[in-house]
């Protein structure tokens, strides 16, 4: 017993430690919310799109001197809207316009990185630095990411009529395009609040796992929104942990939890695992 | 290489030679959800035979033709095409299968005369380049079907009916002895429609076997010699006269199509006993004018067959 | 004028520059099937799930692309398991076996911070590429390039339509396997030049700008090539100029590229649709 409360109380000790498990928890609750859309929605890429393409618009705005989330935000936007514009004009697959669009602006954010002196470290942009955060990033990242939880649990029901029935939303009378966009810029943000701790390349686990776990125990959707926020919290604050003993950075050190999570969800759940299948 | 590239031309030298029969022996499909398609079908059919396959939907049709082409495993019973087994058959291109609605994508970078060469790739050696003899096969496929002129049009600019007759002239082209056709006049103009039951008569004239599933009953008697029907079990197959009968009919389809009768007062005003019913799958109706015995032939059209 | 020829003076820039081109090619000779299929995701998730593997060979001393190799084939069975049993969408099994895979090479890498550098393979780094890694490099290539062009007839008809493939005598199974095969080898290879993160471009954009200039596959395919071996090429010269970011450059230039497509494309460009729209008379060809 000593030994489980050591392994929690000793990181805890420190600082730093205590805002990443605060950042993390608050990361987890908003990621594993949008997290559930994405998975029904089939929209896996366009996380992965959005947050590669954030890249370039946290140079940009580190050269206007503007903030970096504004910039990260606007260039996230920019790659949904760009990819839109470029299917809807074009014989060309969305998958395809997605990757095009994403991998050229994360490419262009490269170049303008190496040519632009900014303090910012390219391994933390990337891989995240959750063990950085400082008490003002805390409060950036609890302003996104609370607002922007607070904004999706409140139309819940229309993104989820869009996910499920876009005809039928359309039907009774749903501004389809309001919701479209709303839930992109929703993505954003969520994005944009995870990228410190996370990183760019890894916000696409945050955004899938959680949705995806909770799909595999429940048929009820206000269920799985509950479930995906007490995994990914859960496997956040876990991870944060675990990194701090293994000495490793702390966002794989989270998405391998949840992976570890999902495994034991694909096996073992009580009607939708592996086992239950073969029993049946 | 060489090796391969002379088996091709081997192969294909036969496939002209070869007489085109289909024997089904007892075929049972039953799908992995326990569902039997298809119980103890069995037909033989002959060189030079246009032979309709009629039966309501959810009949086995499609399954039929998946049998044969080995895209489904019967659990019990065989195929053999041409005397051969038919894993064989198919491996030397005997068999052309043109399916309903081809599952493409319409976007996809090829011309129409791309489309028609890929019926020759059997015939074709290891790296599949084109010879003269297969340029050749694909202008006279693209001319038969009168699909010439638009042999530089991307496949997806083409309607319905083109689109059909492009399939159909990579059929020729591939030059199997056995054409299955699956529902080729569903949803295409008449003029495509016309086209092909005159490629269909010639290819018999030149002894091809072909097997054609249709909704369109009225068309069947017009064009196919022999007719197998189906309702999860081959209720009747034979010459046409023989089997395309009102009684045989009413059995594939009972209850499911419309189905009127003149008879009596609405139709003579003596005690003519005959009497005329009218069977339709929604597109051209089959007519049968006669007493009550059900087993007259139907109408046809008169002009088709003297004309060609 | 001289200034322009500097990078040809170095030995390390020449071979950047035939390395990139090289990889160009064979990407751009796989993009043409993969953006058809809409599988570009596949090819973004094959990047990422390398990545543990070549953390292990360069820790275990063992050629890399042997490790990447077996990291991406074992990232495959794993969504083909999880596909099987579960009814999630594809999209989020992929995205969620390729980051699971990408966070585990992280921190494999995290915690050995001398032995690997991460950005090199999350980025490549072919300024500094060993001669080792060249000729795994220049093998992988060459070998799926020599393939492709014996075989590239068959992968179309069975990517255009399969049924029609089998009734040719094609084993569509066999021939999809061959394709991923490849587009797992020339993922590892591509890794030298752009890094995992820009894999994607490579096997998705040069195929999709060559997509809007041609109705033929035999032309898109050389149209693609030629853009792959042009980008890869030029990308790295340029790269000599901009003090690295390869990746980046190669990238930015095929995105440009695909823009200008989008844009002046003949027949399927935005403004000869917007010249037929303004002159609806015309009969559109």
């Amino acid at each position: 017993m000593m030994d489980v409360w050591d392994f929690v109380a000793v990181p805890l000790s420190y600082g730093f430690m205590q805002r990443a498990l605060i950042a993390s928890i608050f990361i987890g609750a908003v990621c594993s919310v949008l997290s559930c859309y994405l998975v029904l929605k089939g929209w896996a890429l366009m996380g992965d799109a959005v947050s590669h393409a954030v890249l370039p618009g946290i140079v940009i705005a580190f050269v206007l001197g503007l903030p970096l989330a504004v910039g990260a935000f606007a260039a996230g936007l920019f790659c949904a809207l760009m990819t839109g514009y470029l299917k809807d004009n074009s014989r060309v697959k969305e998958d395809t316009v997605m990757g095009i669009v994403f991998s050229g602006m994360f490419g262009f954010g490269l170049v303008l990185f190496t040519k632009v002196d900014t303090d910012q470290h390219l391994n933390h942009i990337l891989f995240g630095n959750m063990l950085g955060i400082t008490a003002r990033d805390l409060v950036e990242i609890g302003i996104v990411s609370g607002g922007t939880l607070l904004a999706v649990l409140a139309e819940r029901r229309d993104l989820l009529l869009y996910c499920f029935d876009p005809q039928h939303a359309r039907a009774i009378g749903l501004p389809l395009k309001v919701i479209h966009y709303s839930l992109l810029v929703l993505l954003a943000l969520t994005i944009v609040a995870s990228l410190k701790a996370v990183g760019i390349i890894l916000v696409v686990a945050m955004l899938v796992a959680p949705g995806a776990i909770a799909y595999l125990l429940t048929d009820r959707f206000e269920r799985m929104l509950v479930i995906a926020a007490v995994v990914a919290i859960g496997s956040s604050a876990v991870g944060t942990i675990v990194s701090f003993h293994v000495d490793g950075a702390t966002g794989p050190c989270i998405v391998l939890i949840q992976a570890f999570v999902f495994l034991l969800t694909f096996f073992f759940a009580p009607r939708r695992g592996v086992f239950a299948l073969r029993r049946a | 290489m060489s090796l391969v590239a002379a088996k091709g031309r081997r192969t294909h030298v036969a496939s002209a030679d070869v007489a085109a029969t289909l024997s089904v022996r007892d075929v049972t499909v039953a799908y992995s959800n326990g569902v039997v398609a298809l119980r103890d079908a069995s037909f033989d059919l002959g060189p030079g035979t246009i032979c309709g396959l009629v039966g309501v939907n959810g009949s086995g049709k499609s399954t039929l033709f998946k049998a044969i082409m080995g895209f489904v495993d019967p659990r019990h019973g065989e195929v053999r095409i041409a005397s051969l087994p038919a894993a064989e058959a198919l491996k030397r291109g005997y068999v052309v299968y043109v399916p309903q609605s081809e599952e493409v994508d319409w976007n996809f970078p090829v011309l129409v005369e791309d489309v028609v060469m890929m019926g020759r790739y059997g015939h074709m050696n290891f790296l599949r380049i084109p010879s003269v003899e297969d340029k050749r096969k694909v202008d006279e496929a693209l001319e038969r079907l009168d699909m010439s002129g638009y042999r530089h049009c991307q496949i997806g600019e083409l309607s319905g009916g083109q689109k059909k007759r492009v399939f159909l002239a990579r059929a020729l082209a591939q030059e199997g002895r056995i054409i299955l056709l699956d529902e080729p006049f569903t949803g295409v103009d008449v003029k495509t429609e016309v086209a092909i039951v005159d490629l269909l008569r010639q290819l018999r004239e030149n002894g091809h076997l072909m097997l054609v599933s249709t909704h369109n009953l009225g068309s069947v008697p017009d064009f196919c010699d022999h007719v197998v029907l189906l309702n999860r079990v081959v209720l009747a197959a034979g010459p046409t006269a023989r089997t395309f009968t009102q009684k045989n009919l009413e059995r594939a389809f009972g209850g499911v199509l419309r189905h009127f009768r003149l008879e009596g007062g609405e139709l003579h005003a003596d005690e003519d006993r005959r009497r005329v019913t009218v069977l339709s799958d929604d597109e051209r109706p089959v007519v049968f004018y006669g007493d009550e015995r059900g087993d007259e032939e139907p109408l046809r059209r008169k002009n088709h067959e003297d004309e060609s | 004028m001289s200034e322009l020829l500097v990078p040809f003076a170095y030995e390390y820039m020449l071979k950047a520059m035939f390395v990139s081109a090289l990889v160009g090619a064979v990407c751009a000779f796989l993009s043409a099937y993969l953006m058809l299929k809409g599988w570009s995701l596949m090819g973004d998730a094959l990047g990422h799930a390398v990545v543990p593997g070549v953390v292990a060979a360069y820790l275990m001393k063992v050629p890399y692309a042997a490790g990447a190799f077996f990291a991406g084939l074992l990232a495959a069975i794993g969504m083909a398991v999880v596909k099987q049993h579960t009814r999630l969408r594809e999209d989020a099994i992929i995205g969620l076996v390729f980051t699971s895979f990408f966070a585990a090479g992280l921190l494999m890498a995290s915690i050995n911070p001398t032995a690997v550098n991460i950005q090199t393979i999350a980025l490549g780094n072919i300024l500094g590429i060993s001669d080792e890694d060249v000729w795994q490099v220049v093998i992988i290539a060459g070998v799926s390039m020599i393939i492709l062009i014996l075989k590239w007839r068959d992968l179309m008809v069975v990517f255009f339509n399969e049924s029609h493939a089998r009734t040719v005598g094609l084993n569509p199974w066999a021939l999809k396997i061959l394709f991923f095969t490849l587009l797992a080898a020339c993922t590892v290879a591509a890794l030298q030049t752009v890094g995992a993160c820009l894999v994607i471009a490579m096997v998705v954009t040069p195929g999709a700008t060559a997509y809007l200039l041609t109705d033929r596959f035999g032309r898109l395919l050389v149209l693609s090539v030629a853009i792959g071996v042009t980008t890869g090429f030029v990308g790295a010269y340029i790269s000599y100029f901009v003090d690295g970011a390869t990746g980046g450059v190669i990238v930015t230039l095929q995105t440009l590229l695909f823009l200008a497509a989008f844009f002046l494309a003949p027949k399927h460009g935005r403004l000869a649709a917007r010249r037929r729209a303004a002159a609806p008379s015309e009969p559109a060809l």
